[in-house]
């Protein structure tokens, strides 16, 4: 790789990360419109127009607040939870190619920051590994409400990964690959042999548990109980103030556009939408790429505002309910799509 | 070879803190970190189906349910088991024992032939797969079988027992 390459991975990786937060900066301000609009308010409107600087002044706010440590908690491990929260987070989002190659003369330039050919498990291992700055940080704490919300986060993660897993090798038997960008390239298009190429299409049901399963990961209502205001007063981060909680809340939002931007691309095509081979003969390749790029994160802003829709539309589990959706629904669902997946696909390479 | 011998390092470093360290759960995240390290060990062999299976199977599902686990119990001073000196006699005799054997063995140490892979790429997961669902095959479904029947036992033991007339 010649210092060229180099440099622009590293404007893309600046790039992304600097992508991800705003997104995750003005999910917030999203979440409160949604929410007013679904209940028939009018939401934040007082700082700048439309309320837009809001999560400018959430933000100062939480940074200028009072740091609290509490006496009995164990301080390395107490700063070391938000910390580990956010950092799971942001490299999730390494592997998801964001558009097609741009070709200027002689060089390419690759929209993706790493094409590692075991891409799907890398996202895999970092969403398994999100949950120990959950759980550390509700240990730590030294508080009854932040251990049970800890726990609660332990084994929601745990059952729910499992029919993730199930629901992702349902979706290999079809594509074959487990490289992110080989499975966004199946999907060029919209329609080809007589059939539609994204996989949703070939997956629905697979596609339905990859989506239950990412609500339960990312601690999204209906599957909130680690931070269960009924219950556990704030869950896992009772005891936290200031940027310290900043941290879990925004590590919740950027692994909602994370997870959003995997579905879109695992089941809905990533950057490639219908026509694109048309239109790539009418103009510049180049900027049918940028194209794609733009509809992927409209794609990706319609899962998150989904995301949202559900929370102020579906009230929380029970925790036996969440359970017993987890173990005895979603994990027979999962196989029985992986039985009939590879009954189709024998049937079908005859 | 230097990069080696660092996370080899910090491997050994990390192990010896698990046992050192006085707060279970310390211990337990020390055990993450070494787990990790290995996870490196795994990518230098470039093997990186194993690496990130390794890094999905052990850091992230059986660690979390030994810190879940270790949080349901009360970790005080008070509930600390008390160890008799008998149990404790026996344990520096067993610890020393080993330490002789480790020490003899290393006495007997030759460098052994290094292994040259005719496959340098061996361990990605085309390969893998292919090797493991052609040569390896029944000793790959026996060792699932295994594990079914494993979870089975353990199913059954937990279950309680229905109340028979």
């Amino acid at each position: 790789m010649d210092t060229a390459q180099l440099i622009f991975k590293l404007i893309l990786v600046v790039a992304i990360f600097a992508i991800s937060l705003l997104i995750a900066l003005y999910s917030t301000y999203a979440e409160r419109k949604v929410a007013a609009f679904f209940q028939d308010r009018l939401g934040p409107n007082r700082a700048g127009p439309y309320g837009l600087l809001q999560p400018f002044a959430d933000g100062i706010k939480m940074f200028l607040k009072e740091e609290i440590i509490p006496t009995n908690a164990s301080a390395f491990l107490f700063i070391a939870g938000p910390s580990l929260a956010i950092l799971t987070a942001c490299i999730g989002s390494a592997v998801i190619p964001w558009g097609q190659k741009l070709t200027f003369g002689n060089t390419v330039i690759d929209l993706q920051v790493a094409d590692i050919n075991v891409g799907i498990l890398y996202i895999f291992g970092v969403v398994s590994l999100g949950v120990y700055g959950i759980m550390i940080g509700g240990w730590a704490s030294n508080n009854k409400y932040s251990l049970l919300g800890a726990i609660r986060a332990a084994s929601q993660n745990i059952s729910y990964e499992i029919s993730m897993g199930l629901a992702i090798i349902a979706l290999l038997l079809v594509t074959g690959t487990l490289s992110l960008r080989g499975i966004a390239e199946q999907q060029h298009g919209f329609w080809a042999n007589g059939y539609f190429t994204w996989n949703v299409f070939k997956q629905p049901l697979g596609f339905l548990l990859f989506i239950i399963c990412a609500f339960a990961e990312t601690n999204r209502t209906p599957f909130d109980l680690p931070e269960c205001e009924t219950e556990l007063v704030g869950g896992y981060h009772t005891e936290y103030s200031s940027m310290k909680l900043g941290f879990y809340l925004f590590s919740e939002y950027i692994n909602m556009f994370v997870s959003s931007a995997v579905m879109a691309t695992l089941y809905f095509g990533g950057y490639n939408f219908p026509f694109m081979d048309m239109l790539s003969k009418i103009i510049d390749p180049n900027w049918v790429t940028i194209i794609g790029v733009f509809l992927f994160f409209i794609k990706i802003a319609c899962f998150i505002f989904f995301f949202m829709w559900v929370r102020w539309t579906i009230p929380r589990f029970r925790y036996d309910q969440l359970m017993d959706l987890g173990w005895k629904t979603l994990i027979p669902l999962a196989i029985a799509n992986i039985v009939i997946t590879g009954i189709v696909i024998t049937f079908l390479n005859r | 070879m230097s990069t080696f011998y660092f996370i080899a390092f910090l491997s050994v470093f990390f192990s010896i803190l698990v046992i050192t360290a006085k707060n279970p759960v310390h211990s337990i995240l020390y055990l993450i970190l070494t787990f990790f390290t290995f996870t490196i060990h795994y990518i230098l062999m470039n093997a990186q189906f194993l690496a990130i299976v390794n890094f999905i199977v052990y850091m992230g599902a059986i660690l979390v349910l030994f810190l879940y686990t270790l949080m349901l119990i009360n970790l005080n001073k008070d509930s600390e088991p008390l160890k008799s000196n008998l149990v404790k006699v026996a344990a520096y005799i067993g610890g020393a024992c080993f330490f002789i054997t480790i020490v003899s063995a290393l006495k007997a140490f030759n460098t052994s032939q290094l292994v040259i892979l005719t496959n340098p790429n061996l361990g990605l997961v085309k390969n893998l797969g292919k090797i493991l669902f052609n040569e390896y095959l029944l000793p790959f479904e026996v060792s699932s079988i295994l594990l079914l029947s494993a979870m089975v036992g353990a199913v059954l033991l937990a279950t309680k027992e229905t109340k028979t007339a």
